[in-house]
């Protein structure tokens, strides 16, 4: 069933480039903004001038087979935008006013010098703060300017509150066996599929808070399910809403939004109670086995099925198919994450992998590691800071994980803190590389917003001038796209390079900022001979201890797997001291957390149930007023979060943000399909156009995120509009759970109403910029 | 039909098509189409709820008149566009007799030229 295989392969040779009539074709990897952080492999196909003319997905990547996503095939619309950022601008009006001046790098460079010296001589080098979006090629380069060149410790997700995306299901990976692991879709391995000897279609495969088609998140290309569905496998569905895998899966959970602990914990009391786990598993690996039993007596799938709004005979179902599937895997997702309980979300789905034996096995969930040992990611350069320095990291002191390294960032609500009071101490510079949080990552945006227009210096690089530019930033810098990169990506197998093939005005590579930045402020942090970025990833090859230059690499045409090893906790592949078992205290697969008992309680061991901190049952009285159930964050095919709204094909497909409600829903509040409608709760609100889908639960709405209007003017109070469509208006900060990770951006609650002329004098983003925020207490 | 006049086209095994755009784009983009006009489309039914309670929701593309096989790509010795880049692998080109030979389930189309 390998339809379209049938590539001209005379046509894509496995070298790193060649020439194709007059263009100059390249192989490499889409690793940096606009797009993924999957790192598909791409061909770029430059002219004479190394003008992008067009792409193709690379038919000799076993990753993604040739093809691509739409965001990839309109890349060279994107790369030669004419609104492209093309050298470093500095502010000369008020923030906010789009008043800018074109300077030189080198002046760019003189005005960062100056202003790190100062804050690192008058408040310490902790008074300087970087963040970024989302984790891509860009998290290297951040952690290394920041740890050796401005010496301060704190790096994270730019105001993401709760780190809540990824971060906690990692953590927690962590605590509970020592490693991430991931749903095996033979990716691991160089023959994919029915060609690998070793791997099985699984039988059943829980698609769990994601729709992958659309997502492709945590380096997971969803149509890999789809090859699967084509080989046999199952689907059961967990979401709120159909998706369309959802109406091709024997079972679809439509689960109230926030709930997915409660159904995780109902279908371990399943699976535990009718007997169905692996007991050899269970007696030879884990730890807490007979504290779980216990504990999830009182999660009886009557009660979860009820909390979660399903029926429960579906949830004995899915729990028995899932048991009873040889093998059986879990596809997890963002809806994890963005929980105030998120940590024990993700525990309670762990724990159904593990008792059911489905963990490091062909077509369960495998653990895996960086493809090379460099720490490429938010730690990069870490052990370049000053004695002390480490210590100051911000929300270390109240986050235990975070004190004992189990996440690599510090905690974002407590850098929000810090800037808000000055507690614990002042934080006066902000980096922002490849973040556009206003438009996007930031929960409460207008109270971020506020906090960072109370900045001292704040720098943005980026690849268009953003909402966040306009508003916030002293200095913008213009980025480099993936083919005007050299780099190397070690985020799981296979090893790729990202080689360069061509160059846009004055965009610089993200590495190469840091490098130029070392040699003016902390020359004895770096080697004397790293001059380019292609000098910075061979060092950090070296300094890893990883047998190839990045030119080897190269050779090998740009990718490399690693032998992968299923059952690596029985071959003593996990742990340091070469001993079987996990890369925990116990040695075990931990059920029951024991770092969290040891560090004195600080979260609950096993997992638990906890309603949403504002829900139709924790806040009745609230739900009165706003009678809905509000999630956010899932995806579309045509953007990455804020990215790709100043692209034509993509706006051309996707013209405006689009809220889902049913339409009995509409009917009640008087909603008609393509009007425009307030959401509305105690925070603020924000305006979308009404989508009706008969999928949904009445009692649930469904909006876009991302969302802002480079066609409108980018000056204050319009600013884009990045307010004005805003989800981020109505969701918390600071509501994380108790190991610090978590946000319920997922569950709120709302209203809606249609926009009239009258409700809509003031936009949303007139009322931050201009009339204070919403007003509402904090 | 099997003489030198053969038409080509292209198979679709629409079971499998996720709604993904990428043959849309794809299309767009090989031949420089403007704003609103599509080489292929992508329609869809659904989702709407059977009496049996499964759910049908079901995306098929649709070749326009716009639609010329991609000749200079396959003159090049390359697949259609849209073939190459499908997400999840669905499409495939070729004569139309040889095309029909593949079809062996339900929910396939063939587009003819
Ligand atoms: S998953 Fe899609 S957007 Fe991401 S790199 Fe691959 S083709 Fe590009
Ligand atoms: S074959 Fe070529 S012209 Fe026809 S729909 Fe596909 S991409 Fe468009
Ligand atoms: S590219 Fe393939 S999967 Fe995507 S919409 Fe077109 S036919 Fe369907």
């Amino acid at each position: 069933m390998k339809y379209n295989n049938a590539y001209n392969f005379d046509l894509y040779p496995k070298t790193l480039r060649w020439q194709e009539g007059d263009l100059t074709a390249t192989r490499t990897t889409m690793w940096s903004g606009p797009g993924c952080h999957n790192g598909c492999q791409l061909i770029f196909y430059t002219d004479k001038d190394g003008k992008l003319v067009k792409v193709e997905g690379d038919p000799n990547s076993p990753y993604n087979q040739g093809r691509l996503c739409l965001r990839c095939l309109e890349l060279p619309e994107i790369t030669n935008h004419q609104d492209r950022l093309k050298w470093p601008l500095k502010r000369v009006g008020e923030r906010g006013e789009n008043k800018w001046e074109r300077i030189s790098w080198d002046e760019a460079y003189d005005i960062i010098a100056e202003n790190v010296r100062k804050f690192q001589k008058e408040t310490g080098p902790e008074s300087i703060v970087s963040m970024m979006g989302t984790g891509r090629n860009v998290s290297q380069a951040l952690g290394q300017n920041q740890y050796a060149n401005f010496g301060g410790p704190d790096v994270c997700l730019a105001f993401l509150s709760g780190d809540s995306c990824m971060n906690p299901r990692v953590a927690l990976c962590y605590v509970m066996m020592g490693n991430i692991n991931v749903a095996d879709m033979s990716q691991f391995r160089e023959n994919r599929y029915e060609d690998d000897s070793e791997w099985a279609a699984p039988e059943n495969i829980i698609v769990w808070g994601n729709n992958p088609v659309v997502s492709n998140s945590d380096c997971f290309l969803g149509h890999w399910i789809v090859e699967s569905m084509k080989r046999g496998s199952k689907l059961t569905v967990v979401d709120p809403k159909l998706t369309w895998m959802a109406a091709k899966a024997d079972t679809w959970l439509r689960i109230r939004p926030g709930t997915d602990a409660a159904l995780a914990l109902g279908m371990l009391n399943v699976i535990i109670n009718e007997d169905l786990y692996d007991h050899d598993f269970v007696e030879k690996w884990t730890h807490g086995f007979e504290e779980l039993k216990a504990c999830v007596q009182e999660y009886t799938p009557e009660r979860m099925a009820e909390i979660c709004w399903i029926n429960k005979h579906d949830l004995v179902d899915a729990a028995r198919t899932y048991a009873n599937a040889k093998p059986g895997c879990i596809q997890w997702g963002l809806a994890v994450d963005q929980s105030k309980i998120g940590i024990s979300t993700a525990q309670a789905i762990m724990c159904l992998v593990g008792i059911c034996g489905n963990l490091d096995i062909p077509g369960g969930n495998v653990l895996i590691d960086q493809s090379a040992n460099l720490n490429f990611s938010y730690g990069c350069g870490i052990d370049t800071l000053e004695p002390g320095m480490r210590e100051k990291r911000l929300g270390d002191d109240k986050f235990i994980l975070k004190t004992y390294g189990f996440g690599s960032t510090s905690q974002s609500d407590s850098v929000l803190e810090a800037i808000e009071t000055g507690l614990p101490h002042p934080v006066r510079m902000l980096w922002l590389q490849s973040a556009n949080p206003i438009a996007n990552m930031a929960q409460d945006a207008p109270r971020v917003y506020k906090a960072i227009k109370s900045m001292e210096f704040v720098v943005v690089i980026d690849l268009f001038m953003t909402p966040t530019a306009v508003a916030l930033a002293d200095l913008v810098l213009p980025a480099a796209m993936s083919h005007e990169r050299d780099c190397i990506r070690v985020w799981y197998d296979p090893l790729r390079t990202l080689s360069k093939c061509g160059t846009y005005y004055e965009a610089k590579e993200d590495e190469q900022i840091g490098i130029d930045l070392g040699k003016r402020l902390a020359p004895h942090k770096w080697p004397e001979w790293v001059n380019t970025t292609r000098d910075f990833m061979n060092w950090k090859l070296q300094e890893g201890g990883v047998p190839w230059t990045m030119e080897e690499i190269e050779a090998e045409g740009g990718m490399i797997y690693h032998p992968f090893n299923y059952k690596k906790y029985e071959k003593g592949l996990c742990r340091m001291d070469g001993e079987p078992g996990f890369n925990t205290p116990t040695g075990k697969f931990e059920l029951f957390i024991t770092v969290f008992e040891a560090f004195g309680n600080v979260a609950p061991s096993l997992p638990y149930w906890e309603e949403p901190p504002e829900s139709p049952y924790s806040t009745p009285e609230l739900f009165k007023e706003y009678p809905l159930v509000l999630t956010t964050g899932h995806r579309s095919f045509e953007f990455f979060h804020s990215e790709h709204r100043n692209s034509k094909t993509s706006r051309e497909l996707h013209a405006n943000p689009l809220f889902d409600i049913h339409p009995e829903a509409a009917e009640k509040f008087g909603i008609t399909e393509g009007q425009w409608c307030w959401i509305e709760n105690r925070m603020g609100r924000f305006r979308q156009i009404a989508r009706f889908d008969i999928t949904l639960d009445p009692r649930v709405i469904r909006a876009e995120h991302g969302w802002w209007f480079p066609e409108k003017e980018a000056a204050e109070p319009t600013l884009f509009g990045v307010f004005d469509s805003n989800p981020n208006n109505v969701i918390p900060q600071f509501e994380y759970g108790p190991t610090g990770y978590g946000a319920p951006v997922k569950s709120l609650i709302a209203k809606v109403y249609a926009c009239t002329e009258e409700n809509s004098k003031i936009t949303p983003t007139e009322q931050v910029t201009k009339l204070g925020g919403f007003g509402y207490v904090k | 039909m099997s003489n030198n006049t053969e038409r080509y086209g292209l198979l679709i095994d629409y079971e499998y098509c996720s709604g993904c755009h990428v043959c849309e784009v794809a299309c767009k983009k090989e031949h420089d189409l403007t704003v609103g006009q599509w080489g292929i489309k992508i329609h869809q039914d659904g989702p709407r709820q059977l009496d049996n309670g499964r759910w049908e929701y079901t995306y098929i593309p649709v070749p326009t008149s716009l639609c010329d096989l991609c000749a200079d790509r396959v003159k090049g010795g390359k697949l259609p566009n849209c073939v190459h880049h499908c997400q999840a692998g669905v499409m495939v080109y070729g004569k139309i007799s040889e095309l029909a030979e593949k079809v062996d389930k339900d929910t396939m189309a063939i587009f003819s030229r």
